[in-house]
């Protein structure tokens, strides 16, 4: 099934250097016929015409790094279930036990964060 | 059906009969190169067309008719126009972060489409890993767009830029779930794996009740992975200007454009691959010559057709239903998907374990 006799990294390595080069050669070209001016108001930040007030690099609401920290647990977990569901028929009833201890466990993470309220938007 | 590495193969042997191995793999490599470039930068002209003219039809307007025939010419002046707007450079702005965001984004979705089954024997990598490193590697744009808003230094893109990533990091768990469901089904996670399972039926046929409920999860999360439709507010124009691009201009904005179109038909493309058979034509068991009229159509034809079905799907979803609030939409999420999600899995795996029939 594979396009050539090449080794598959091989060929996400191509795949990658393409995009890269995509981008490089893009940006070189505008450079190359895209007009330049200077004005010192061209150089600030995009506001609705008054200069902006104070810092943009802020602290941030907590809310966003709650979810994030959130899909990290259970995106770790679903991780670990990809390996099994290839093997899900070979593997059978015993594995079907072993890997519902792990489900329930998972299960139980998200009623916790849910009855603890990590899942309001306050 | 015609199978490409016949010509792939010719392709190799002619190669190797006059040069040395190392010779031949970089050669073939820069052709590949070459080919997914064109396709990329073809596919995306063509859905920026694409969806201007849907958009249209349904606003009762005509949309693009002026550049060249039908107005088919539209995104290619669209695109020599963002190639020669002037690059701005800002004086606030952390300059290194800025400049690398457009490659991240770039890479993530040129990654995750040199992954797409475009043919027989008409894929580039086929890794038997496929469809988890598809997942892994198209969430490194996520990392592009939190980076192009915090590197821009302005309010709107910094809010943008949040949004999005709490919205793409999210959604994420829901396609990932709903391919975990369908792994579970095909047995393997080898993209080609995954279609050849198809050949007598497509998984939304084949798969059961779970197969189709994996599939409507999939549809909403894709909507939402690609901030279109009714979970825009990333870059919600009313209120925060442009999101996370804002400040970008020129060539610059234009690669976002380009990865925000491209994924679009990844997502498609996925979608195409786990539940519609990826590029094998429509089969059903027992009507042998349904099935043989069926095989005429080429492959590629048979994938890029299902694909731009499903993204006209999505597209429709942008006018039909109203912008979600962030509460809302991260209780979609969290409070009805994943665990309609995780039940499905359940259900899933009780049909390929016991062979219960629903």
């Amino acid at each position: 099934m594979v396009l050539l006799s090449i080794q598959n990294s091989t060929l996400a390595i191509a795949a990658a250097l393409t995009g890269i080069g995509l981008v490089a050669l893009a940006l070189w070209l505008a450079g190359l016929i895209s007009p330049r001016s200077f004005n010192p108001q061209k150089g600030e930040a995009y506001e609705c015409g008054i200069p902006t007030r104070g810092e943009s690099m802020a602290q941030f609401k907590v809310g966003y790094y709650l979810f994030a920290i959130l899909f990290l647990m259970f995106d770790v977990e679903c991780v670990f279930l990809f390996p099994w569901a290839v093997r899900v028929k070979a593997l059978g009833g015993a594995g079907l036990i072993s890997i519902a201890v792990f489900f329930i466990i998972l299960v139980l993470g998200l009623v916790y964060a849910w009855r603890k309220g990590a899942l309001e938007w306050k | 059906m015609f199978d490409f590495s016949l010509f792939t193969n010719w392709i190799h042997s002619f190669l190797s009969s006059f040069m040395p191995e190392w010779l031949t793999i970089t050669t073939e490599c820069v052709l590949i190169g070459v080919a997914l470039l064109l396709t990329y930068a073809l596919l995306a002209l063509f859905y920026i067309y694409f969806e201007r003219k849907v958009c249209a039809a349904f606003q009762c307007r005509l949309g693009p008719n002026r550049v060249g025939p039908m107005g088919l010419l539209q995104s290619f002046a669209d695109m020599f126009k963002m190639l020669i707007k002037e690059l701005i450079s800002l004086n606030h702005t952390d300059k290194f972060l800025f400049a690398l965001a457009p490659y991240l984004v770039i890479l993530a979705s040129m990654l995750a489409f040199a992954v797409l089954p475009w043919g027989n024997g008409l894929q580039i990598i086929d890794f038997n890993i496929g469809i988890f490193f598809l997942i892994a590697v198209s969430s490194i744009g996520v990392l592009g767009i939190l980076l192009a808003g915090w590197s821009s230094n302005n309010k709107f893109t910094l809010i943008g830029a949040l949004r999005s990533g709490a919205q793409m990091v999210s959604y994420e768990l829901s396609i990932g779930l709903s391919v975990l469901t369908m792994v579970v089904f095909a047995g393997s996670m080898s993209v080609g794996d995954i279609v050849n399972a198809q050949d007598n039926l497509w998984f939304i046929f084949s798969g059961h009740i779970p197969a189709i409920i994996a599939f409507i999860i999939y549809l909403i999360a894709g909507t939402a992975e690609t901030n279109r439709g009714p979970f825009d507010l990333p870059e919600a124009e009313s209120e925060l200007t442009a999101g996370y691009h804002t400040e970008y201009s020129g060539i610059h904005f234009g690669f976002f454009y380009l990865a925000e179109y491209l994924n679009l038909f990844i997502v498609s493309g996925v979608a195409t691959l786990l539940f519609f058979g990826g590029w094998m034509p429509l089969h059903f068991p027992g009507w042998d010559g349904f099935n043989a009229i069926m095989n005429y159509i080429p492959g590629v034809v048979w994938f890029i057709g299902k694909a731009i079905v499903i993204s006209f799907i999505i597209i429709w979803f942008k006018w039909t239903f109203p912008r979600l609030r962030i509460d809302q939409m991260l209780a979609l999420e969290w409070k009805y998907l994943l665990p309609i999600n995780l039940f499905n899995l359940v259900l899933m795996v009780l049909i390929v374990v016991y062979g219960i029939h629903l």
